[in-house]
C-alpha cells in the first residue's frame, strides 16, 4: 500500500513538473509583461509536433528534442513580434480575445500541416523499459526522466531568476515595469527574450508529454487552463509559487484519479465510479483555486510590489 | 452615459435586422431551405446568451469567462427533469431559471470579491467546476451527454415540435431580453452599475453598496443565459458537458466584443456576424478557423469597439465595406449550392441594408454640418 502510494505520488510529481514547465513561462510573461497569453497552450502543442517531426526526420528522440527547443523558442518570438507586442498596453479582455484567436489559428494550422490523426513520438529502446528506483519499486524510465528534467529545469530557473543579471531584470520587471524601463533597460528586448524563454519551456513540456499521450490537435487547450490555475494559485509572476502550486495540483489530480474509483467502487459499479472519480478529482483542483482566491486574492506567493 | 443616446443609425439597423430575423421561417418555407431555419434558430439562441453576457461584461465591466455554464445549467435542468418524466414546461422552465439564478448567485458571491484578471480566472474556474459536474453526472450520460426524448410541454398552448413556432418563441425571448437589458441599463440600477464600471471606489464612497448591485446584475444575466440554455436544449433535444466547455464561454465573449461591448444591440450584431462567418467559412473549407482566428486578432488590434463602435464613430464606410464584403461572400457562397433565387435575394437585402446605413450616415453628417453653421 505504501509503495503504491509512493508510486502514485511520483506520477503526480511527474504531471506536476510538466505543468510547472508550462506554468513557468506563463507566469513570467504574465508577471513581467502583464500579458494573459492563452496561446501558450498552442506553443506547447507546436513544441510536441516539432519534436515528433524532427524525431521522425533524424530518427533519434534526443536530436529531435534538441531541434524542437529552438524551433519552439523561435515560433514564440515570431508570435510575440507579429501579434502580441501591440497588446501589452491593452486591457486583459483584449489580450484574452486575441490570444483566443491565436489558439483557433494554431489548432487548424496543425491540422493542415501535420494532419488530423495525431502523431506518436518514438522513444529509444532504453527509455521504453523500467528502472528500479527503489528496491521493489520499478518505475517507467521515461517518466523518471521527466521528473529529473523537470527538477533540473526548476533548479535552472531558480538560479537564472535569483542569481543572474537577467533574472534580476526579470524580478524587477515583475515588480515595476516602468521603473526598469526608466533605468535604461531595453524593455522590448527583455520582453522578447522572456517570451522566447517561456516558449522554449512550453515546447519542452510539450515534447516530453508527447511520448506519453499522443501528439494531437487541441492537446494544449485543457492543460493551458490547468497552467492558468497554477499561476493564479501560486501568485502571478512567482516562479516559486508556480512550482509549489503545479506539484500540488499534479499530486491532487493523480491521487484523486488513482484512489477515488476504489473508494467509490464500494457503492457504485466500476464504470460509473470511474466517470465520477475523474470528474471529482478535476473538480478538486478548481475548488482549491476558488478557495485560494477567496482567502488570498493575489495567490500564495505574490510578486512584491504588485 | 445613457446607453441609447442619439444612436439612430444603430437602432434602425438593429430594428431592421430583428425584422429580417422575424421573416426567416417564411423565407425558409418559400425557398424550401430547412437548414436556414436551423442556422438562424441557433443564431437567435446564442444572441440571447450574448445579450445577457453584455449586461455584466459591457455595462458592468465584469469579464465573466464562464458564462456558458448557465447555458449548461438551464439545459441540464430541462434534460434531467425530462429524463425523470417531468415534461410540463410550467415546472421545467421556472425551475431552470431558478437553478441558473442560484448558480449565478453562488459564483457571483465568490468571484465578485476579486478584480481584474483574478475575476476572469475565478469565473473560469467555477465554470470548469460546473463543466466537470456535468462530466461526472454518470446517471445523465457523463461526458457523452443525454438525449431528450420529449420536448417541454406547454399543455397544447405552444407546440415546440413545430419548428417555426420554436423559432418565433426564441425570437420573442430575444426581443424580450433586449428590452429587459434596455430597461435595466437605463434605470437607476443600471446607472449605478455603469458608474461602478468606470470607478467603483467613487461609487462606494458616494454610498452605493457596489457589491450588491453587481451581484444582482450577475444573477439577472445568469438567469437570462439559463433561458438560452433551456431553448438550446429544446432545439437540439440534447444536452452534454460540451455546451459549457470553456471555449464556448470564449465564443460568447468574442460575440459580445465583435458586436460592441456596452451597446444594446452590439451582441446581436456580433452573434449574427460570428455565426454567419463561421457558417460561410466552414462551408468553404474544413479549416475555417485558420481564417477566423487571424480575423479575430485583427479585430481586437484594429477595430476597437466592434461593429457598433464603427457605427458610433460614423465610420460607415469601413462598416459598409465589411458588410458588403460579408454579404458578397454569403451571396457567392449560396450561389454555389442552390439556384439563383436565394443569392439574389440575399444580395438585394445586403445592398438595401448597406444603402440604408449610408443614407442615414449621410443624413446625420449633413444635419451635423447644418448645426455647426
Amino acid at each position: 500500500m505504501l509503495l503504491l502510494l509512493f508510486e502514485q505520488f511520483l506520477n503526480g510529481l511527474q504531471i506536476g513538473l510538466l505543468l510547472f514547465l508550462l506554468a513557468a513561462g506563463l507566469t513570467l510573461v504574465f508577471g513581467i509583461m502583464d500579458l494573459v497569453n492563452l496561446a501558450h497552450g498552442s506553443l506547447y502543442m507546436m513544441g510536441a509536433y516539432f519534436a515528433a517531426v524532427f524525431t521522425q526526420w533524424t530518427g533519434n528522440f534526443f536530436l529531435g528534442a534538441l531541434l524542437a527547443l529552438p524551433a519552439g523558442a523561435l515560433l514564440g518570438i515570431i508570435v510575440e513580434v507579429v501579434a502580441l507586442r501591440t497588446l501589452y498596453t491593452r486591457d486583459h479582455l483584449d489580450q484574452v480575445l486575441a490570444t483566443f484567436g491565436l489558439i483557433l489559428f494554431f489548432n487548424e494550422f496543425a491540422r493542415v500541416v501535420f494532419g488530423a490523426g495525431g502523431m506518436a513520438i518514438e522513444l529509444p529502446s532504453w527509455l521504453e523499459g523500467q528502472v528500479e528506483i527503489m528496491p521493489g519499486l520499478p518505475y517507467p524510465s521515461f517518466r523518471f526522466l521527466i521528473i529529473v528534467v523537470g527538477l533540473g529545469c526548476a533548479g535552472f530557473l531558480y538560479l537564472l531568476v535569483q542569481k543572474t543579471r537577467l533574472g534580476m531584470l526579470i524580478r524587477a520587471g515583475a515588480s515595476n515595469r516602468e521603473m526598469v524601463g526608466a533605468l535604461g533597460i531595453d524593455i522590448k528586448l527583455l520582453f522578447t527574450l522572456v517570451f522566447g524563454l517561456g516558449s522554449a519551456l512550453a515546447a519542452l513540456a510539450g515534447l516530453m508529454s508527447g511520448p506519453i499521450t499522443t501528439v494531437q490537435i487541441g492537446m494544449g487547450d485543457n492543460i493551458l487552463i490547468l497552467a492558468l490555475v497554477v499561476i493564479v494559485i501560486g501568485g502571478i509572476g512567482s516562479i516559486r509559487g508556480a512550482f509549489i502550486a503545479a506539484v500540488a495540483i499534479g499530486v491532487i489530480d493523480t491521487m484523486g484519479r488513482a484512489f477515488l474509483p476504489n473508494m467509490l467502487g464500494s457503492f457504485l459499479n466500476p464504470s460509473d465510479a470511474g466517470t465520477l472519480a475523474q470528474a471529482l478529482s478535476s473538480m478538486l483542483i478548481y475548488i482549491l483555486m476558488a478557495a485560494v482566491l477567496v482567502l488570498r486574492p493575489a495567490g500564495l506567493f505574490p510578486a512584491p510590489g504588485r | 452615459m445613457p446607453a441609447l443616446m442619439h444612436k439612430p443609425v444603430t437602432t434602425m439597423i438593429a430594428v431592421a435586422l430583428l425584422g429580417l430575423l422575424a421573416l426567416v421561417p417564411i423565407a425558409a418555407e418559400a425557398f424550401d431551405d430547412p437548414f436556414m431555419l436551423t442556422l438562424f434558430t441557433r443564431i437567435v439562441i446564442m444572441a440571447i446568451a450574448a445579450v445577457s453576457l453584455n449586461l455584466i461584461l459591457g455595462y458592468g465591466g465584469m469579464v465573466s469567462f464562464g458564462h456558458a455554464a448557465y447555458i449548461g445549467i438551464g439545459g441540464y435542468t430541462v434534460g434531467i427533469l425530462a429524463h425523470h418524466g417531468v415534461h410540463a414546461a410550467w415546472i421545467q422552465w421556472p425551475l431552470a431559471l431558478l437553478m441558473s439564478g442560484l448558480t449565478a448567485l453562488l459564483i457571483g458571491l465568490l468571484s465578485l470579491r476579486t478584480k481584474g484578471i483574478f475575476f476572469i480566472m475565478i469565473t473560469l474556474a467555477l465554470a470548469q467546476l460546473v463543466y466537470y459536474l456535468g462530466n461526472g453526472a454518470y446517471a445523465y450520460g457523463g461526458d457523452d451527454g443525454l438525449t431528450i426524448l420529449k420536448r417541454s410541454d406547454f399543455g397544447g398552448l405552444i407546440d415546440l415540435n413545430h419548428r417555426p413556432t420554436l423559432y418565433y418563441l426564441c425570437w420573442a425571448v430575444l426581443v424580450a431580453a433586449l428590452y429587459l437589458c434596455y430597461r435595466t441599463v437605463n434605470s437607476r440600477f443600471g446607472m449605478v452599475l455603469q458608474g461602478a464600471k468606470s470607478n467603483d471606489r467613487r461609487m462606494a464612497t458616494i454610498g452605493f453598496p457596489v457589491f450588491r448591485y453587481r451581484l444582482t446584475a450577475f444573477v439577472i444575466a445568469g438567469m437570462v443565459c439559463g433561458l438560452a440554455g433551456v431553448l438550446s436544449a429544446a432545439f437540439t433535444d440534447f444536452i452534454s458537458p460540451a455546451m459549457m466547455h470553456w471555449s464556448r464561454s470564449g465564443d460568447l465573449i468574442v460575440m459580445v466584443v465583435l458586436g460592441g461591448m456596452g451597446s444594446l444591440f452590439g451582441p446581436l450584431f456580433g452573434t449574427v456576424a460570428f455565426l454567419l462567418l463561421e457558417e460561410i467559412l466552414s462551408s468553404w473549407t474544413e479549416y475555417w478557423k485558420i481564417v477566423f482566428g487571424p480575423i479575430l486578432v485583427l479585430v481586437v488590434i484594429f477595430a476597437r469597439g466592434g461593429i457598433d463602435g464603427a457605427l458610433m464613430r460614423g465610420q460607415a464606410n469601413i462598416l459598409m465595406a465589411g458588410c458588403a464584403g460579408f454579404f458578397l461572400l454569403y451571396g457567392v457562397h449560396s450561389a454555389y449550392e442552390s439556384d439563383w433565387l436565394i443569392p439574389t435575394a440575399i444580395l438585394a437585402a445586403a445592398f438595401a441594408l448597406v444603402w440604408l446605413a449610408k443614407w442615414l450616415a449621410d443624413r446625420r453628417a449633413s444635419a451635423k454640418e447644418a448645426g455647426h453653421v
